[in-house]
């Protein structure tokens, strides 16, 4: 449509056509490998990650042996390390998390999705994924410099008083009000988890499909009976996916613990005596080894961590998969 | 009939109050929280935090060499991760959409996404730092990088696969290659969302501590430079808070205050973004 006289009429560019269909079958190629090269990449950084901590811990675990999980030794003159201390508090540390948190995020979820009025759900679900957001170190912060304070003012002595001369459980309530401990550190971290757990929840129990929820209120159910028998039967297994994940989040956590567990190499039952996790080990003394062994032992911890959160985190993610795949039959 | 009703009527009341307890006990764990780092936070923001570098003890000075060695490296982390993440987002939802590869990349990814940061900072230590035989500010920024990645790769996916099939088709009906179909059509069409992805991904790395620890280090005097160990707020804070020093003590709240800021100032920011996208759709 060439009406203007002054400009020449322009000849068919084939040629530049040709070099482009070539060039643009090239420039298709590397595409497609650099974005496969991404997604390999993604694909071996797990394994890379794990090996490169096996590879790191071989000394210790050749030196050790299968005794590194069973010593509770910890002794930088001596170069005799042991594993146990160790995961003996990310495990009792991540199960107090647990105990506090799940109950709680439970009714978090169900109070956002079947009880809260419409108008309060997005602010108040928003809160919580905010306060998700905030770095650990934050929380580790206000543990040091306020809750210990006030574990040890306030809730210790009554434990110690109450709870310690009860048989059986009367041994993990026992020794001196000091604030740092099991005790305190599986709080905070509980009050760290709560935001993830009741936000996978609430995502989990706002996918059952409405049509179920009102069959059950058209019988003539309660809200609470909508819960029992549609809701958390229908979610059950990404409710408990819920709980792997955030049990993952709690076993790896580092700064919010690392502050308040006391960084004590003993085996105490006590849950007011201080403590270690892997990860507080870690961030305490890995710039402090100075032989081989001891770097080696330290990271020996960590592949051992990452194998206790690999696992954790595949079952919670085969278990969330199943609402997700039954949300696509239905939807 | 009458004492079954009243029973199921009070078994409902019951868990109507305990729920509403649950949430107002979170949310006063997390006010408590939040009001104890803006109060020390702000009381200890002075002008000397934006221009003097981290002090001996038991002396005055700001955090100028943490925010400028955390700008660094959170820079670093970005330009290294996001054309990675991009890349691999778009090879999980434009080249492997359903098959079983790219499933198994994407269980690996959310894998990644939870794992425990601690653990990449060894995994970066044992890449970088202990071949080298230096802490580094390059290897700060990798460990950040690994982190931001999952991020990136999770919501390009997500946002790729949204996108409406009308749009490839038509641009495909065109004879427009693929690659330029992904970088001038879909990409352009996401961007809202890539940008979120990044966002969210810079505010998980800019308070992250445990990797920094074995990677970055920390740096007492002023270096701009990623070539040895580098300054960075959050190690300046876990190493002010866990010293006996008063001064210390309130530095490290001021840094707190200001991650705390800087990270929720993001998570806003790209919500926003991302509610803006949905309007307009």
């Amino acid at each position: 449509m060439n009406t203007n006289p002054a400009v020449p009429r322009m000849q068919p560019p084939v040629r530049r056509l040709r070099q482009r269909w070539l060039s643009d079958a090239t420039a298709d190629k590397v595409f497609g490998t650099l974005s496969a090269g991404a997604g390999y990449l993604v694909l071996g950084l797990l394994s890379a990650t794990a090996l490169s901590m096996l590879w790191g811990g071989r000394q210790a675990f050749s030196t050790f042996g299968w005794h590194f999980f069973t010593s509770t030794d910890w002794d930088p003159v001596t170069k005799r390390f042991g594993a146990l201390v160790p995961i003996y508090g990310t495990v009792v540390s991540s199960t107090i998390a647990i105990v506090i948190a799940v109950p709680i995020s439970l009714g978090i979820a169900i109070f956002l999705t079947e009880i809260a009025p419409r108008w309060l759900r997005t602010p108040i679900g928003t809160a919580i994924e905010l306060l998700a957001a905030i770095p650990s170190i934050i929380y580790g912060m206000w543990g040091l410099f306020v809750f210990v304070p006030f574990m040890s003012t306030h809730i210790q002595p009554w434990l110690i008083d109450h709870l310690g001369p009860v048989p059986l459980i009367g041994g993990m309530f026992q020794g001196a009000p000091i604030g740092i401990g099991m005790l305190t550190a599986g709080i905070i971290l509980a009050v760290m988890i709560v935001p993830f757990i009741s936000a996978v929840m609430r995502d989990v129990f706002a996918a059952v499909p409405q049509g179920l929820k009102d069959g059950c209120i058209a019988m003539g159910s309660t809200t609470w009976e909508v819960i029992r028998h549609v809701v958390v039967p229908y979610t059950r297994s990404a409710v408990i996916g819920a709980v792997f994940l955030g049990l993952g989040r709690a076993l790896g956590e580092t700064m919010a613990v690392t502050f308040v567990l006391g960084n004590a190499h003993d085996l105490k039952l006590s849950l007011l005596e201080p403590g270690n996790s892997i990860a507080a080990a870690l961030a305490n003394e890995f710039t402090e080894a100075d032989s081989d062994i001891y770097l080696s032992a330290l990271i020996a911890l960590g592949f051992v961590l990452f194998l206790v959160t690999l696992v954790t985190l595949t079952i919670a993610k085969l278990l969330l998969l199943t609402v997700d795949q039954r949300a696509a039959r239905a939807g | 009939m009458s004492t079954l009703y009243l029973r199921r009527r009070l078994a409902n009341r019951a868990m109507v109050v305990l729920s509403t307890l649950a949430t107002a006990f979170g949310l006063f764990w997390l006010g408590w929280i939040m009001l104890t780092t803006l109060t020390n936070g702000f009381a200890a923001i002075s002008a000397k935090l934006f221009t003097q570098m981290t002090p001996p003890p038991g002396s005055d000075g700001g955090l100028l060499n943490a925010f400028v060695g955390s700008i660094v490296m959170v820079g670093i982390a970005v330009v290294v991760g996001t054309p990675i993440g991009v890349l691999a987002g778009t090879f999980l939802a434009e080249f492997h959409r359903r098959s079983r590869l790219g499933s198994t990349i994407r269980f690996i990814n959310d894998i990644l996404l939870s794992a425990p940061s601690i653990v990449v900072g060894l995994f970066v230590y044992e890449l970088v730092v202990r071949p080298i035989g230096h802490f580094s500010g390059w290897a700060g920024g990798l460990a950040l990088s690994i982190i931001l990645l999952p991020v990136v790769v999770r919501t390009t996916d997500e946002m790729l696969q949204l996108l409406p099939s009308n749009l490839r088709e038509a641009a495909f009906s065109l004879g427009i290659p693929k690659w330029k179909v992904v970088t001038a059509v879909l990409y352009r069409a996401a961007s809202a969302g890539l940008l979120t992805g990044v966002l969210l991904a810079v505010a998980r790395i800019s308070g992250e501590t445990a990797p920094l620890l074995f990677t970055a280090l920390n740096n007492q005097y002023w270096s701009s430079s990623p070539n040895g160990p580098l300054a960075n707020v959050p190690v300046v804070i876990f190493q002010f808070a866990m010293s006996p020093y008063a001064s210390w003590h309130s530095l490290a709240w001021a840094g707190a205050l200001m991650v705390t800021l800087f990270v929720l100032g993001l998570a806003i920011v790209s919500r926003a973004i991302l509610n803006r996208g949905k309007v307009s759709q």
